[in-house]
């Protein structure tokens, strides 16, 4: 099924490099406790892309997420990263992951940030060898690319939830990846923090070409921010450029289908 | 030479106290950062297990409870992986269960004996060369592991989905922290007593989080603590002849109030 080819472009310039997606979603579905809460996902990221991807509560945001890397396994159909089945593919440092800061996070935790920043060199350095001068390089730097570098001997506790945030995401770049994967990072964090956030995707965006995807409830910013849309629930309803979106109504009508759902209930 | 150096039984209680010193805490930073704290007094028991039935069978107890607590820790971790128990739930099943068998041997056996005294509560004056020896070429399997994969159990301790993520063997390395953990219990138990193992791999690893600022700093306190703990304690043991466990522990409390004290201004609870 190629309802939700992510671009044209791709099979246009598919005679030139048939370069794959980084990201291939096909008829994904998964169950939890007997309840369907992915149902025939069809998605693809192409590198480049910002893809958002919206819903409302339970609308299986994280779940699909999971499933991209790797920590669930869809039930049905095939989920390609980087043109490899998810189940053979190795090259994990190529994806970076900002999880939800307050499932990741132990306030008290007794790491400097730089230590946190260097364990997202973990992978990338491989199994029992010790990190080496480049990997503490490749920390420094990502430290330096979300401004955090003067802070690198701090107590990770002791940062604001906005500094703990952009160290989250300087330990996603440290593996210098292709594609970063960011879970609701904005949750508890301040508006100005949150402003500031948004314009460090999008120079890692347009500026270093990293592929993002980001999973949020944050309608309204989302769409400003992102070149590509995804509106999930349990199933995709609306992939396209967040205009088209707004134009065709997909967001509003999600929602409001939500909402009716909601009070059927009650 | 001070006297307390001039007997070839103190020597070797020393050099093993070091090891011991070194290794408890090294490996209890990372169970207490990951809530586990519980596991170290579980094995204890059913290394206590394992000791009885060394001794009911007269064969080495060390071995006994080497054993035990080793399949104990991959009973354990399978439990956990599998989700059917909360995971101290688990935890409680193999500190019980690993009691009662030990009782029940110990009875077969027509009760305690001087033996078994030591193993319950350590000893400075049962570390015989072979013991030594035992002692060190384990320690130094669990000093390697931990200094092998020291970055993967910081990633995993830290956050362990974010270490899956990037590739980590993390259930590997799990089973692997846990099988080290039995074995340091047991490398333990001649010198601190099988009843206080845990508390010199828990109260070390507390002290150095009050006053620590990063994770390096947090284990070379946890093992500054430790070691002087340990030494303390079997000073005193020798000179006041109290049980050697019940000194090292005090000491190791003493130090973890202070810090408690200290660390009071600045550092984080």
């Amino acid at each position: 099924m190629r309802t939700f080819e992510a671009s044209p472009t791709a099979s246009t310039a598919a005679s030139a490099t048939p370069a794959s997606p980084l990201v291939a979603l096909e008829h994904v579905c998964f169950r939890y406790g007997g309840e369907q809460v992915l149902h025939e996902v069809n998605l693809e990221v192409q590198i480049g892309d910002f893809l958002g991807i919206i819903g409302p509560n339970g609308a299986g945001k994280t779940t699909l997420l999971r499933i991209m890397l790797g920590l669930a396994r869809s039930e049905c159909g095939h989920v390609r990263l980087f043109g490899q089945d998810v189940r053979a593919f190795r090259d994990w440092h190529q994806i970076g992951y900002v999880p939800q800061k307050a499932v990741a996070f132990e306030a008290r935790f007794p790491a400097s940030v730089f230590e946190v920043v260097l364990s997202g060199r973990t992978g990338v350095a491989g199994l029992a060898r010790r990190f080496s001068a480049a990997d503490r390089e490749a920390a420094l730097g990502a430290l330096e690319t979300v401004g955090m570098a003067e802070y690198r001997d701090r107590l990770i506790g002791r940062l604001s939830s906005g500094q703990q945030q952009r160290v989250f995401i300087a330990r996603a770049l440290a593996s210098q990846p292709a594609l970063l994967v960011l879970d609701e990072p904005t949750v508890g964090v301040d508006v100005e923090a949150q402003e500031q956030f948004y314009g460090l995707l999008r120079r890692l965006n347009r500026e270093r070409g990293t592929t993002l995807v980001l999973v949020s409830h944050d309608v309204g910013v989302i769409a400003a921010e992102v070149t590509r849309l995804a509106c999930l629930n349990r199933t995709l309803v609306f992939h396209g450029s967040p205009e088209e979106a707004i134009r065709t109504g997909a967001i509003a009508r999600m929602y409001r289908d939500d909402s009716l759902l909601v009070t059927h209930r009650h | 030479m001070p006297e307390i150096l001039q007997y070839g039984f103190m020597q070797r209680a020393l050099l093993a106290g070091l090891m011991i010193g070194t290794l408890a805490p090294l490996i209890g930073v990372f169970l207490v950062l990951r809530r586990l704290s519980l596991i170290a007094d579980t094995l204890a028991h059913v290394a206590l297990a394992g000791v009885a039935a060394g001794l009911l069978l007269r064969t080495y107890p060390v071995a006994g409870a080497l054993a035990a607590s080793v399949l104990a820790a991959v009973g354990i971790e399978r439990l956990r992986v599998s989700g059917r128990l909360f995971g101290e739930a688990a935890l409680a099943v193999f500190l019980s269960g690993g009691f009662a068998v030990a009782v029940v041997l110990i009875s077969v056996a027509n009760g305690f004996n001087v033996d078994l005294f030591a193993y319950l509560f350590g000893a400075i004056t049962v570390v015989q060369p072979g013991d030594l020896w035992v002692i060190l070429a384990l320690g130094l399997v669990v000093l390697g592991a931990l200094g092998i994969f020291y970055k993967e159990l910081f990633a995993i301790t830290f956050d362990e989905e974010g270490a899956r993520v990037q590739g980590v063997p993390v259930d590997a390395l799990n089973l692997m922290l846990t099988v080290l953990v039995a074995v340091t219990v047991v490398v333990a138990m001649r010198i601190v007593g099988i009843l206080l193992t845990s508390a010199l791999i828990v109260v070390p690893s507390i002290t150095a989080l009050r006053l620590a600022r990063s994770f390096q700093e947090v284990l070379r306190i946890a093992v500054a603590c430790s070691l002087v703990a340990v030494l303390v304690g079997m000073v005193a043991s020798f000179y006041f002849n109290i049980a050697a466990g019940g000194a090292i522990v005090l000491t190791a409390l003493a130090l973890f109030g202070l810090a408690s004290v200290v660390g009071r201004r600045g550092a984080p609870g």
